[in-house]
């Protein structure tokens, strides 16, 4: 206790930040797993109906199984790795321009990811609109590689490959600006000592001089793009133009909570899909962490 | 001569493939500035969709160039929206209010709390670290019933404290902040103790100016989170005066998925969205970089 006491200054300092992550962060949460167990409808109280949700969840969902299960798998498999990939690409042949270049480039990567949310919609809708007048159709039937319009943003084949397209584009953020800092801050007398231990081409120094050095940076970056994975499901809604996305085709499980939590005013059974895609988002994070965690200080 | 001895010297070590760096460089310029032209294509066709009049925004073949500029779609936007209830100057207003308040408060409370996590080994540091590592991940979209649940039972709807303290809970500010207070030499905090400087002191004269890059990082960061965030609009405010532009924004779109009205003033505004973003960015890249570069997870 008198260890506790004479520390008072600090737990003043943090005090601030502490009381709003209690408030906004660790009680939200709390509650979810709390209300998940619970059939509540917003008017009623809570009622307790122990581990039905979860199964109904598992069982008898046939949207959550048939549609969100599968959409938000592709989805996360192709912008979560698949962007974490380019963005490291990038990041790597960024940093291998002198230095007056590199600035311009990383800016011209960088900048769609300023535009995440409601604004990358309207960069794209008109790109993409369904008639002759859209910028894709029109370029796409001028080549001859189409012949009559398509509807990209809501036919339920295509829709799909727009909101991967689109969430592509503008995720080249924090995590991207994360992995080129740590590309530039690998010390060069490594690649000197390498070349003498015979390191002969430039993957071999990626992958034995590169690649260790700037795992911290690494890891970050893909918290970063775990992150904006799973919460970037609204952009096929937005796209769509239609809630839900048409055929369900754009159905993933934030669309879900949505879809119970808003619409249906299931909050209990929307709180047991957040709960699952938070324990998804936990998992995806432990994976990362065996992947790029360094044991100790490197 | 000299460049052939080291031509003789560089073969014999085995090094030309690492050393032909002229044709490599020259096929990344072309390369990454096809890759950047991709990327900043929408951007560019987005300004200068704003400024075409009617006659031209739905031209056939649709071309991404504007041939006769006007402020006409700005003018719209300002002028359309005042006759409704709420004109776009109070989204605006809205908007710039709870993003400087935002910023600030972050940085401040951030700071405050990365400083004794980092320096001061109180009871309970490691708990507090390792919770807020865990939360990196965390995306508030996820929990937004249990949220709005907190919100309402601190009585902060329809008020900007709603808009402003969800922002306030920031792990990745404090994550960011922290890595860099570690780069402060203990040395320095204890001089200034021997000078009797008392810990806000510290805090204020010693800390604060040498994590300057992390306090422009967050700050351009929050800015960017907080200016286009829609989810305190949604959740929180049901007083439509009390919403921020994006979510102003949003509503312009409903629907814009094959309509064509209002694609002129949506375009405007999706600029006034994008500009204070980019240009904020522009002048603290480098700032950003080097906070980065300090961003591993160990």
């Amino acid at each position: 206790m008198k260890t506790v006491w004479s520390f008072r200054l600090s737990y003043l300092f943090i005090a601030p930040f502490v009381l709003c992550f209690l408030a906004f962060i660790f009680v939200p949460v709390v509650l979810a797993i709390l209300l998940s167990f619970t059939y509540f409808n917003a008017i009623e109280p809570p009622r307790f109906i122990g581990w039905s949700n979860y199964l109904y969840l598992m069982s008898q969902d046939l949207i959550f199984l048939k549609y969100a299960i599968p959409n938000t798998f592709k989805f996360a498999l192709a912008v979560g790795p698949g962007g974490y990939v380019a963005s490291f690409i990038l990041a790597w042949l960024i940093s291998q321009l002198p230095k007056h270049a590199r600035t311009w480039y990383a800016l011209a990567i960088y900048t769609p990811s300023l535009t995440a949310g409601i604004a990358m919609t309207i960069v794209w809708l008109p790109l993409l609109t369904g008639d002759r007048i859209g910028y894709l159709n029109s370029f796409l039937l001028n080549l001859g590689i189409i012949d009559k319009p398509v509807l990209w943003t809501t036919d339920k084949t295509y829709l799909m490959y727009c909101m991967i397209g689109v969430t592509l584009w503008s995720s080249m953020g924090v995590g991207f600006l994360a992995q080129l800092a740590g590309l530039l801050n690998v010390n060069p007398e490594l690649y000197e000592a390498g070349r003498i231990d015979g390191i002969k081409s430039r993957l071999q120094e990626i992958w034995y001089i590169t690649i260790p050095s700037m795992k911290p940076q690494m890891l970050f970056s893909a918290v970063m793009a775990i992150v904006t994975t799973f919460k970037s499901g609204q952009i096929g809604q937005e796209l769509s133009g239609s809630f839900p996305t048409p055929q369900y085709a754009g159905h993933v499980l934030i669309s879900h909570i949505n879809d119970y939590g808003d619409i249906r005013f299931e909050m209990g059974y929307a709180s047991t899909i957040s709960v699952f895609l938070l324990l998804v988002m936990f998992f995806a994070n432990k994976l990362s962490t065996k992947l790029f965690g360094s044991k100790g200080d490197e | 001569m000299a460049a052939i001895a080291n031509r003789i010297k560089s073969f014999r070590f085995g090094r030309s493939r690492l050393n032909r760096v002229d044709n490599f460089q020259k096929f990344l310029y072309v390369l990454l500035t096809l890759l950047g032209a991709f990327m900043i294509l929408p951007l560019i066709y987005i300004f200068n969709h704003a400024l075409k009049p009617y006659s031209e925004l739905f031209l056939y073949p649709p071309r991404i160039f504007v041939q006769d500029p006007t402020l006409q779609n700005f003018v719209e936007l300002f002028t359309v929206t005042s006759t409704s209830v709420i004109p776009v100057t109070r989204y605006l207003f809205n908007s710039i209010v709870v993003t400087v308040l935002s910023v600030i408060l972050v940085v401040i409370i951030s700071a405050l709390c990365a400083y004794p996590l980092s320096k001061h080994k109180f009871p309970g540091h490691k708990i507090l670290f390792s919770t807020i590592i865990l939360t990196l991940m965390f995306a508030p979209e996820t929990v937004g019933i249990p949220r709005y649940l907190v919100a309402s039972h601190l009585g902060i709807m329809n008020n900007y404290l709603g808009h402003l303290l969800p922002h306030l809970a920031a792990p990745v500010s404090v994550f960011l902040m922290k890595q860099f207070v570690d780069q402060v030499p203990n040395e320095l905090l204890e001089a200034a103790k021997m000078d009797g400087a008392r810990e806000f002191q510290i805090f204020m004269k010693v800390v604060i100016p040498m994590i300057m890059p992390a306090v422009a990082t967050v700050a351009i960061l929050t800015f960017q989170g907080v200016w286009g965030n829609t989810e305190t609009s949604t959740l929180f405010m049901q007083d439509e005066a009390m919403k921020t532009f994006p979510f102003f924004l949003s509503t312009l779109t409903n629907g814009l998925a094959n309509s064509v009205a209002r694609q002129g003033a949506a375009a405007a505004a999706t600029v006034i969205m994008f500009l204070p973003n980019f240009l904020i960015f522009l002048f603290f890249q480098s700032r950003v970089i080097a906070t980065m570069a300090h961003s591993g997870i160990k």
